[in-house]
């Protein structure tokens, strides 16, 4: 489905980052499994893509940093020849309540899950212009569409990189370059692991499929949009949430 | 100089689907020649790759006609 693409998955060493980067190279492609800090978990991302007979490499960047985000770019494509496929997934949480949140944990949620996708969007662009396709897969959040207590940085940042996702599909959609973003709602992760056994419950009562959902959910619609049979959508938000958000 | 222009205005015919003779030094890529922001931006990395140098956002941004495109690419040669 994916066989001699190449994929770049940023935040690419756990949770979701890492069901997409596996689900993509399943289906063939060539993938680059961006990590900030995890360095052993992703190149245990990389060791279990070569299994599938596709190829896979890691790169730590940072990227709310345009020099680090540059320079992984120009790995990818030296690597392997060409980069089709950006998934936007990196992202960090520092809770808190408005009244509480200081300016610090407010710019750096928004510096690593708003400015880096910017930064690795425009830094992808020109390879894909050149090529005359490419796509594009920002991951969003259901609380970006929403609202959420406790989280003015992450929602703020996340409804953000929707409206980032519909500007971008529109300026490079005369170039065959789609992009669309993914909302995941309450997935399973070592973030909701951390949840009381009531919070989790108070959870699944807003949610019409009554279970949480799994990182590989949120993957396969990665898929979709990564491939040929995406290729009519773009500038969507396409929410995997169990019916949670209508 | 006119190595530079010959070789900006076969991509510039290229690119941009143009009659030769439209491509003058003065002809403004946005007004004489159709092209919108995102061709602009797609000739530039197309002269970038061409004269194997860099052209910034900043300077980028000031490339109006073909003259200039053809001015630049001179000073930095």
């Amino acid at each position: 489905m994916l066989k001699g693409k190449v994929a770049l998955v940023t935040g690419g060493s756990r949770g979701i980052g890492k069901a997409i980067a596996l689900e993509l190279a399943k289906q063939g492609a060539n993938v680059a499994v961006n990590y900030a800090g995890s360095e052993q978990k992703a190149q245990e991302v990389v060791d279990e893509i070569k299994q599938y007979a596709s190829d896979a490499i890691k790169i730590q960047a940072n990227v709310a940093n345009e020099a680090d985000v540059k320079a992984m770019i120009k790995t990818v494509v030296e690597q392997f020849g060409s980069l089709d496929i950006l998934v936007n997934n990196a992202g960090i949480t520092k809770d808190n309540l408005l009244m509480r949140m200081k300016e610090e944990e407010f710019d750096q949620v928004i510096q690593t899950n708003l400015k880096g996708v910017f930064l690795c969007t425009k830094g992808v662009s020109r390879q894909m212009m050149k090529q005359k396709s490419g796509k594009i897969i920002n991951i969003a959040s259901i609380v970006g569409v929403t609202g959420n207590p406790g989280q003015a940085n992450y929602v703020a940042a996340k409804a953000g990189v929707i409206g980032l996702t519909k500007t971008t599909a529109k300026e490079l959609a005369t170039r065959n370059i789609l992009v669309n973003a993914v909302a995941p709602g309450f997935i399973e992760t070592d973030m909701t692991d951390l949840l009381t056994e009531e919070q989790r419950n108070s959870m699944l009562q807003m949610i019409p499929l009554e279970r949480l959902g799994k990182a590989e959910d949120v993957a396969k619609v990665v898929r979709f949009l990564a491939s040929e049979d995406g290729n009519y959508v773009t500038g969507q938000t396409i929410h995997v949430d169990g019916g949670m958000v209508m | 100089m006119a190595d530079t222009f010959e070789r900006v205005k076969k991509i510039v015919v290229d690119r941009l689907d143009v009659e030769e003779s439209k491509v003058t030094m003065e002809a403004s890529f946005k007004e004489d020649l159709e092209a919108d922001s995102l061709d602009v931006v797609e000739l530039v990395m197309e002269l970038e790759d061409e004269f194997d140098t860099e052209i910034s956002d900043e300077e980028a941004e000031k490339i109006a006609t073909v003259g200039d495109a053809v001015n630049y690419i001179n000073s930095t040669l």
